[in-house]
């Protein structure tokens, strides 16, 4: 055995962090030059997105939702990060990234529907650039690379954001993705949410690599890991990035250290099997919530009187919400069929028909 | 008129569709400098820039996001798989992906895209190269699959699929790239896509096929006609998804009689699905039951037993018999 052989190693990844857990500055320099109403909206944003998620669990085990993905914990990630796109830049979410889309322009009402499994749910409207939930774990990685292939193409300053879990990393298509993308040097901007759990597997047993974020290294593009429970530190990497990206100077990864705190999705996981309520303390004492607020209070930008209103109105909107989406006239199997193809070739018209007949 | 092998007819279409319309991207593994491995991209890269024609890393599910990607940004795709054998690797972009788009997003999206492969056998590839995999995309809604048997109709059929606005999947058998030569118009002429075509007409019994085997069961048809006077009706289906069934029923109407002929494998194909309509829409006519001429149901063998497990003009007379003799 040589002795002087010495393998390649990926640089030591430093946490990018603005806030402590109290909420005061712990770097200065990274601190976000956000205007106080858009602080205000930050904060605004992730009270409302925890409103909601509690809700919406509610909803599902009443039976008045479907499928439910829980978010909350992960609201600094989610809510930062997309608070640094443009209107025109294009989100490609993962299952669990509907706060992205719907703070993107998706009204809610078709994140319920979409939830229920009604078709109308994905039809996005025209200027609203987001893409339905991917339920294929990295199918979005690749097209992401496409998408921003296609800006890069056409001259348009926009960039393509998608979003993927610790456990999507070991899926061979965020390798193709991010390799594409580094390939063609295009205005992609990748974030993996590390919540530390692809459903019960830990990311100590998803790989051997000591983060995610230097995955970028074998991609050839550049890699950050942040604290994903600050939700200024997400703010700041992500408005370097996608900037960067914007301008030409190429694709990006984000490594997002966050945790959430409910179950894999609402349909029957357990988190008790495979996680320990000393953990889960452990992670809610970073909770993005009370740290931004503890900051925005000693700004005095925020106050319970503050906070208790947006809980009052995100309640109010979620029940408008609601009711549009209760209100929807249903799918129909005709419906279903028309939305097979441009033109309907015969034997789906002869099928449609027959469903049509039976008044279906 | 130019006389064209298949090879240069689907490079013409690829080049008529370019200068047509700006949105339409060539690209796969080697489709750039190299003009692709059977140089059915040959020259394009130089006539249209790196921009529109290029190669992609080695990575068929990669190539199957990009298109996706660029569908959804205005673009119309046309994507290589280099073999169709690798069709596996970009499975989810194609059935659980492109041919969702419009259905998932209640026809806000789509997926305006054609992917071209060579496919079939008897050109002794190496393993997992050759295969007949088309019945696979059969079983999946939302994808329409063409496979053209001579340079006329690849062509036509190619200028169809790219200008169709939902994925398209169009292979191309390996053996015919180079086989013979055929009249081809220059510029642009479609032919529609789902549409059958009557290669040869005749009232005693009706051969429904696609691809090289409409060659084969051409042959098999003169011997036919040869040896008994039968006069045989040779249907070249060119779509295989959408399947023209009106074409099939009109036929078998006249001839009462039917075998279909695949280069693929037995089993739940294209053949039995031929078989399933004509029992729905022409039982009655029948006077006797539609036999298949087929590969056997195993996997695609090495290059030295390829030749015989591959369906021949002999194997299909024997079935024209049997049905004739019933």
């Amino acid at each position: 055995m040589s002795k002087q052989l010495k393998p390649i190693r990926a640089e030591k990844v430093e946490t990018i962090r603005v806030l402590d857990a109290d909420g005061k500055v712990i770097s200065p320099d990274l601190e976000p030059k956000l205007s106080d109403a858009e602080l205000r909206e930050l904060m605004r944003r992730m009270v409302f997105t925890r409103v909601w998620d509690q809700r919406a669990i509610s909803l599902n085990r009443q039976g008045r939702l479907g499928f439910y993905a829980p978010v909350a914990g992960q609201e600094a990630t989610m809510i930062g990060s997309q608070f640094a796109l443009k209107k025109e830049d294009f989100i490609l979410p993962s299952y669990r990234d509907i706060p992205q889309i719907v703070w993107h322009g998706l009204p809610l009402y078709q994140a319920f529907l979409y939830s229920r499994g009604h078709q109308h749910g994905g039809q996005i409207p025209e200027d609203v650039n987001v893409l339905m939930p991917q339920i294929i774990i990295g199918a979005q990685i690749i097209q992401t690379a496409g998408v921003a292939l296609g800006f890069k193409k056409k001259g348009e300053k926009r960039v393509a954001v998608t979003y993927i879990g610790d456990g999507g990393t070991s899926q061979g298509d965020f390798y193709e993705g991010i390799n594409f993308a580094g390939a063609y040097h295009v205005p992609a901007v990748f974030v993996i949410q590390n919540n530390q759990y692809a459903i019960s597997v830990p990311v100590e047993l998803q790989t051997a690599a000591e983060t995610l974020a230097q995955k970028a290294v074998a991609a050839g593009i550049p890699g950050y890991q942040v604290d994903g429970m600050d939700v200024l530190a997400v703010y700041t990497v992500m408005k370097e990035v996608v900037e960067k990206a914007r301008n030409g100077e190429g694709p990006a990864l984000i490594e997002s250290l966050t945790y959430r705190y409910g179950p894999h999705t609402m349909a029957g996981d357990d988190p008790t099997r495979y996680r320990s309520n000393e953990e889960l303390d452990e992670w809610e004492k970073n909770d993005p919530l009370i740290r931004f607020r503890k900051y925005l209070e000693a700004k005095g930008l925020w106050s319970e009187e503050d906070e208790n209103k947006v809980i009052e109105e995100a309640k109010e909107e979620i029940n408008k919400a609601l009711k549009q989406a209760d209100e929807t006239e249903k799918m129909t199997i005709p419906q279903l069929i028309d939305s097979m193809f441009e033109t309907l070739p015969a034997h789906l018209e002869e099928q449609k028909a027959e469903y049509e007949k039976a008044g279906e | 008129m130019a006389q064209m092998t298949m090879i240069q007819a689907i490079n013409d279409a690829l080049r008529v569709e370019l200068e047509r319309d700006e949105t339409v991207l060539v690209f796969g593994e080697d489709v750039g400098k190299n003009g692709g491995v059977f140089r059915a991209t040959d020259g394009l890269q130089k006539q249209f820039g790196k921009e529109r024609v290029f190669d992609t890393p080695l990575a068929e599910s990669g190539i199957g996001g990009l298109a996706i990607g660029l569908g959804l940004t205005g673009f119309r795709p046309v994507m290589e798989i280099q073999f169709f054998g690798f069709v596996f690797e970009v499975m989810d972009s194609i059935a659980s992906q492109m041919a969702r788009m419009r259905y998932r997003s209640g026809g806000r999206y789509h997926s305006p895209i054609t992917i071209r492969s060579p496919f079939g056998g008897g050109v002794k590839t190496p393993e997992l190269h050759a295969d007949s995999l088309e019945g696979l995309m059969l079983q999946t809604p939302g994808l329409k699959v063409v496979i053209p048997s001579n340079p006329y109709d690849a062509k036509g059929l190619l200028i169809s699929a790219i200008r169709d606005n939902d994925p398209v999947v169009f292979l191309e058998h390996m053996k015919l790239y180079r086989s013979f030569r055929g009249e081809v118009p220059e510029g642009e002429y479609t032919i529609p896509i789902g549409k059958a075509n009557i290669v040869k007409e005749g009232e005693d019994v009706t051969i429904i096929t696609y691809g090289a085997m409409v060659h084969t069961s051409l042959k098999a048809a003169e011997q036919i006609e040869k040896e008994r006077g039968a006069k045989v009706e040779v249907i070249d289906l060119r779509t295989i998804s959408p399947i023209d069934i009106d074409t099939i029923v009109q036929s078998i109407e006249k001839t009462n009689r039917a075998i279909v002929v695949q280069e693929a494998q037995k089993q739940s194909g294209v053949a039995a699905e031929v078989i399933a309509q004509i029992n729905e829409k022409a039982i009655l006519h029948l006077e006797a039951p539609v036999l298949r001429v087929t590969a056997p149901d195993t996997v695609y063998p090495f290059g030295m037993i390829e030749d015989k497990w591959l369906p021949d003009p002999n194997r299909v007379v024997k079935a024209i018999n049997q049905v004739l003799d019933f």
